[in-house]
């Protein structure tokens, strides 16, 4: 098994097949990297309506405690 | 006893647990597999002798064909046991592999498509391979519209589930369309029944692709579950601590 390209320049020029090679592999290479970057980003913003939820949560209890010293039953 | 690991299975808090332990090993062996495989089908491969250096083209198309299949498989059977077993978690399978299928398909052909140009001298033919490819794909797209198409996510699944069993229709069509109807796109290189019809130096970086791919399918399929539980569990306890990355003690 040895190295098919004399070069660099030969291994990119694919002899005249070139750019249809490297427009398919690096189409696929973003394809790819897409169907792992959308969890990462997914997750986030899961992430953060879980925050926005609990701070309604605590702002909301926190309100009816207040209520509650302001008029006692 | 014997089926206590498919109802654990069935579990969503089970599975994101245990799961999870699998990510980074399932990452390491698709990024070593796929470029090394890539290097050495794009550098290192001897050239064909008919299609030139456009041939290399190969060592993507066809795994991304392979999964783009293997793929379709899993949704409709998850889809099936989730309609026979009632199981939540086979639906989020279903889900995750609808999308995950239908960029694998993509690849499939748009790689076929910039290979046809220098090979064929199209970039695309009404050829039967490639009809049932684009069916495959308008498949997959269905489910995914369909998943999102009902205010009810429980009569979403239900409908995704049936539309991808129909839709197994389509895939024996695919593997025999280059037989049945033979015009432009060449038969299978690689056959399970008779030797196949490609030199080991070729066959070799192709089957590191081929494996590579499987890993990266199951890595991703992992991913999009776990986020597809988190989301439709985000309410409980256990899935708000797994979004604040803190592990109950029970699950560790």
């Amino acid at each position: 098994m040895e190295f098919q390209f004399a070069g660099l320049a030969d291994f990119l020029a694919m002899n005249g097949h070139g750019p249809y090679v490297w427009i398919a592999y690096g189409v696929t290479l973003l394809a790819l990297a897409g169907l792992v970057i959308q969890p990462v980003l997914r997750r986030r913003r899961l992430q953060a309506a879980l925050k926005r939820q609990q701070r309604i949560q605590q702002r909301r209890r926190s309100a009816e405690k207040r209520k509650r010293v302001a008029e006692p039953a | 006893m014997a089926w206590q690991w498919f109802h654990r299975l069935g579990s969503p808090r089970w599975f994101y647990w245990k799961t999870g332990a699998w990510l980074p090993w399932l990452a390491i062996a698709s990024g070593l597999l796929l470029s090394a495989g890539s290097l050495w089908g794009l550098g290192f491969a001897p050239q064909d002798a008919k299609q030139g250096d456009s041939y290399r083209i190969i060592y993507i198309h066809v795994p991304a064909a392979f999964l783009a299949l293997a793929g379709y498989y899993i949704m409709a059977i998850s889809g099936a046991i989730g309609l026979i077993w009632k199981m939540k978690l086979s639906y989020l399978v279903m889900r995750a592999a609808a999308l995950i299928g239908a960029v694998l398909t993509f690849i499939s052909l748009f790689t076929g498509a910039v290979w046809g140009k220098p090979t064929w001298g199209t970039y695309w033919v009404w050829d039967a391979r490639i009809t049932s490819m684009l069916i495959l794909l308008f498949l997959y797209i269905g489910v995914i519209a369909l998943s999102r198409a009902f205010a009810r996510e429980q009569v979403a699944d239900k409908a995704c589930a049936i539309l991808a069993l129909v839709g197994t229709v389509n895939i024996p069509i695919i593997y025999k369309s280059v037989d049945w109807w033979f015009t432009l796109h060449q038969p299978a290189t690689i056959k399970l029944t008779e030797s196949s019809s490609i030199d080991p130096s070729m066959f070799y970086p192709l089957l590191t692709m081929i494996i590579g791919f499987y890993c990266f399918y199951a890595w991703a399929l992992l991913l999009h579950t776990r986020n597809l539980v988190l989301q439709r569990e985000w309410r409980t306890n256990w899935a708000q601590q797994a979004l604040a990355d803190r592990t109950p003690a029970a699950d560790r």
